[in-house]
């Protein structure tokens, strides 16, 4: 197996890159599509224009999941990427695969790049720190959620396009407003489980799970049927009964219903910013998302969506030193600016954002600093900082179904949350008793 | 008489099979035993760590109310698609067998939908039927249907089943249309000038004649339905909503492949492959006596 690849490897090298002898190639597959993939390339190639020694090599490996499947595969079969683009909900598998991975912070440490964890927005880094405060994972791509209305919608139906919905209180009424005046759809939402359980969660500071949500260790639990979470749910459900809201599906399907105008007030990621800029043709506005106001403490800070780059193990000390360097590279102030500006992720150190603040790109594009200001709103607390559960992909499908039934009318949202919770726990048992 | 060419080497038979059997042994039997090993095991996703669990993870799955749910799920998918499948398809093919003109566009038109891969017909029909978008929905609309498959979960089943039998029609006109070919016209004609109509010709006639056909095509779509359509659900409704679509394969696929759950997973495709063998077996030794040949 490897005698052959290492053989079409350098016969590779020859016929195609002579001058590429010296270089030392770093394989990074990742799921950024279309416009993404396109900055994410630029990144690739400013980095190999700006030194000699290594060559970055992107690879677009599909979706999320296709691209952790593929590198899972990989490693099996002993030729895995260097570093590899994981989904804030693979976290914990990631973690722990020890063996198979190389924690960011041992990585930098032994290449002796400077590197401080302390430069990174908490929130961020939080999401992908051990309990230590080692950093795991590089924060390459975070996004958060955020609450978007048609300003326009809101003239029409007599509200005052300036006041946003602040509260959950607030938003229903402008809703039953906003359906008076004929609006077809109120209020939806894209990702339903990150946006209603995980970072409703964070913004009134109540657990999502036991153990500092997972991060303190393998035997945690869900605690999403809190009186809290039920009231919530129970009140979705009711507006989707009246008509006040209008479920979408599980991914962003959000995003169009708010862009093509159905849905007057939408939450989805900070990301949909770009496809709404291009689609819309009305007015609107980002903004906090809605908290309940009785909720002591609330609102707290939100949590991260996105991915982080993982390095794999297993591979060669030069090779490493050159991840190290371009992940030091990415860190960089002003490569981390290019990166927030042109795709709408978050900057991830507070040098870029600050530098981000004196280009006067935020006063030029009011909003794009709503999603870094709801991510800082407080400092994080154990609640707030992030998730670490096993296997949350089939964690996040079944809250997701029990949420659909609630959604549906077929189940009450106590019952519901209550399936969700003993459904959840079976599945982070199993991951616990597989990576004992 | 019968004409038997009978080999006289004790090998060459052997040596003239080898390729068709090795070819099952790897494809077949070499993964479908992987698959029994690894349902006893418990593995992380790397495959760093694995423990001999035994029935562990059959048990798990008999405990969850969820899975066992799916079974009707599956069931009633199936028994729908192979229906209209191909109920659909025999009619496409007697209409086809009697057009004249323009026989061999129609034909080739009715073929098409076979070369489009499961994914992709799943989004033509995710498209078509789009809750806020589709065009169908827009017409469903008009005669006051409130199509919305993304909460509702009848409407959800309905499209995945469209979407996989308007996959699977080609091929069972194909073998439709083959078989009525080769019923003979005299016994057809014959039964016209002692005055059968069309449609008793059809049932007295053409369709017991069409038994072996459909007899084999009532197994070959039970086996699509089973295994071929998680694409279709993939690029639709992934199982929801609730669980309304969720069929066993798609959950094979979705904690196999999505969530590297490999035990589990494993333990499923086992228990569809039995689920499979016993449907077939049981076909065979009931259904195939009512069949014709």
């Amino acid at each position: 197996m490897r005698i052959p690849q290492l053989a079409v490897a350098v016969a590779a090298a020859f016929a195609f890159a002579p001058s590429a002898q010296a270089q030392t190639e770093i394989q990074w597959w990742h799921s950024m599509g279309g416009a993404l993939g396109e900055a994410l390339n630029g990144l690739a190639t400013k980095f190999n224009a700006s030194q000699k020694d290594y060559k970055v090599v992107p690879t677009f490996k599909g979706t999320y999941p296709e691209s952790m499947t593929a590198a899972i595969a990989a490693f099996r079969a002993g030729s895995a990427p260097h570093m590899l683009q994981v989904f804030e909900v693979g976290t914990a598998t990631m973690m722990a695969a020890k063996g198979a991975i190389v924690p960011v912070a041992t990585v930098m440490a032994n290449a002796k790049e400077p590197f401080d964890p302390k430069a990174y927005l908490p929130t961020v880094t939080g999401y992908y720190t051990d309990l230590k405060g080692n950093m795991l994972s590089f924060p390459f791509n975070s996004s958060t959620v955020m609450f978007y209305i048609n300003k326009d919608a809101f003239k029409k139906a007599g509200l005052d396009p300036s006041k946003a919905p602040k509260t959950w209180k607030e938003l229903v009424a402008a809703a039953e407003k906003l359906k008076a005046a004929g609006q077809p759809c109120a209020y939806t939402t894209s990702w339903p489980s990150w946006m209603h359980i995980e970072n409703f969660s964070a913004w009134h500071n109540v657990p999502i799970g036991t153990k500092q949500n997972g991060m303190g260790g393998l035997d945690t639990q869900f605690s999403i049927n809190s009186p809290l979470h039920v009231r919530h749910i129970s009140m979705l459900g009711d507006m989707a009964k009246k008509g006040l809201f209008t479920y979408a599906g599980r991914t962003n399907q959000g995003d169009a219903k708010f862009s093509s105008g159905e849905c007057a007030m939408f939450s989805g990621s900070a990301g949909a910013q770009a496809g709404i800029k291009k689609a819309a043709k009305f007015d609107w506005s980002i903004n906090f998302i809605p908290y309940h106001d009785d909720v002591k403490g609330a609102p707290q800070n939100s949590i991260i969506g996105g991915a982080s780059v993982w390095v794999m193990g297993g591979k060669k000390a030069e090779e490493y030193r050159g991840v190290a360097k371009f992940m030091a590279f990415l860190s960089r102030p002003e490569v981390q600016m290019d990166w927030h500006t042109s795709t709408g992720y978050v900057p991830i150190t507070r040098a870029s954002y600050d530098l981000t603040r004196k280009s006067g790109f935020y006063d030029k594009n009011p909003g794009a600093d709503m999603p870094v200001r709801q991510l800082t709103n407080k400092a994080p607390t154990e609640n707030s900082k992030g998730l670490r559960f096993g296997n949350f992909v089939q964690g996040r499908t079944v809250i997701e179904e029990e949420l659909e039934a609630v959604f549906s009318g077929k189940k009450e949202a106590k019952p519901a949350l209550d399936d969700a919770v003993r459904r959840g726990n079976e599945i982070l048992r199993q991951f616990e008793a597989a990576n004992k | 008489m019968e004409k038997r060419v009978v080999f006289r080497s004790a090998w060459l038979p052997y040596a003239l099979v080898a390729p068709q059997i090795a070819i099952t042994l790897v494809f077949f039997f070499w993964p479908a035993a992987q698959a029994v090993w690894y349902s006893f095991q418990l593995q992380d996703a790397f495959g760093l760590r694995s423990q001999f669990v035994g029935l562990q993870n059959f048990a798990a799955l008999f405990k969850d109310g969820n899975y066992l749910a799916s079974f009707k799920v599956t069931a009633v998918f199936s028994v729908l698609v192979a229906f209209f499948g191909i109920g659909i398809s025999l009619l496409l093919a007697t209409m086809a067998d009697r057009v004249l003109r323009g026989a061999l566009a129609y034909k080739t038109l009715l073929i098409w939908p076979y070369a489009v891969a499961p994914a992709i017909a799943g989004v033509l029909w995710a498209f078509l039927f789009a809750p806020s978008i589709g065009i169908v929905t827009y017409v469903l609309k008009g005669f006051g249907v409130d199509w919305n498959w993304i909460i509702n979960d009848n409407q959800a089943l309905l499209l995945v089943v469209i979407a996989s039998v308007w996959k699977q029609i080609s091929y069972n006109f194909l073998f439709f249309l083959a078989g009525l070919q080769s019923i003979p016209r005299s016994l057809i004609e014959a039964a016209a000038i002692d005055g059968a109509g069309p449609a008793r010709r059809f049932w007295t006639i053409v369709f017991p004649l069409l038994s072996p056909t459909t007899f084999f095509l009532l197994v070959v779509n039970m086996v699509y339905a089973f295994f071929d359509t998680f694409g279709v659900i993939d690029a639709t409704t992934q199982g929801g909503p609730a669980q309304a679509t969720q069929i066993l394969v798609y959950k094979v696929y979705h904690d196999g492949v999505k969530a590297a759950d490999l035990g589990g997973s494993s333990a499923q495709s086992v228990i569809l492959m039995f689920i499979v063998i016993a449907l077939t077996v049981a076909q065979f030794r009931f259904v195939e006596r009512k069949v014709q040949y």
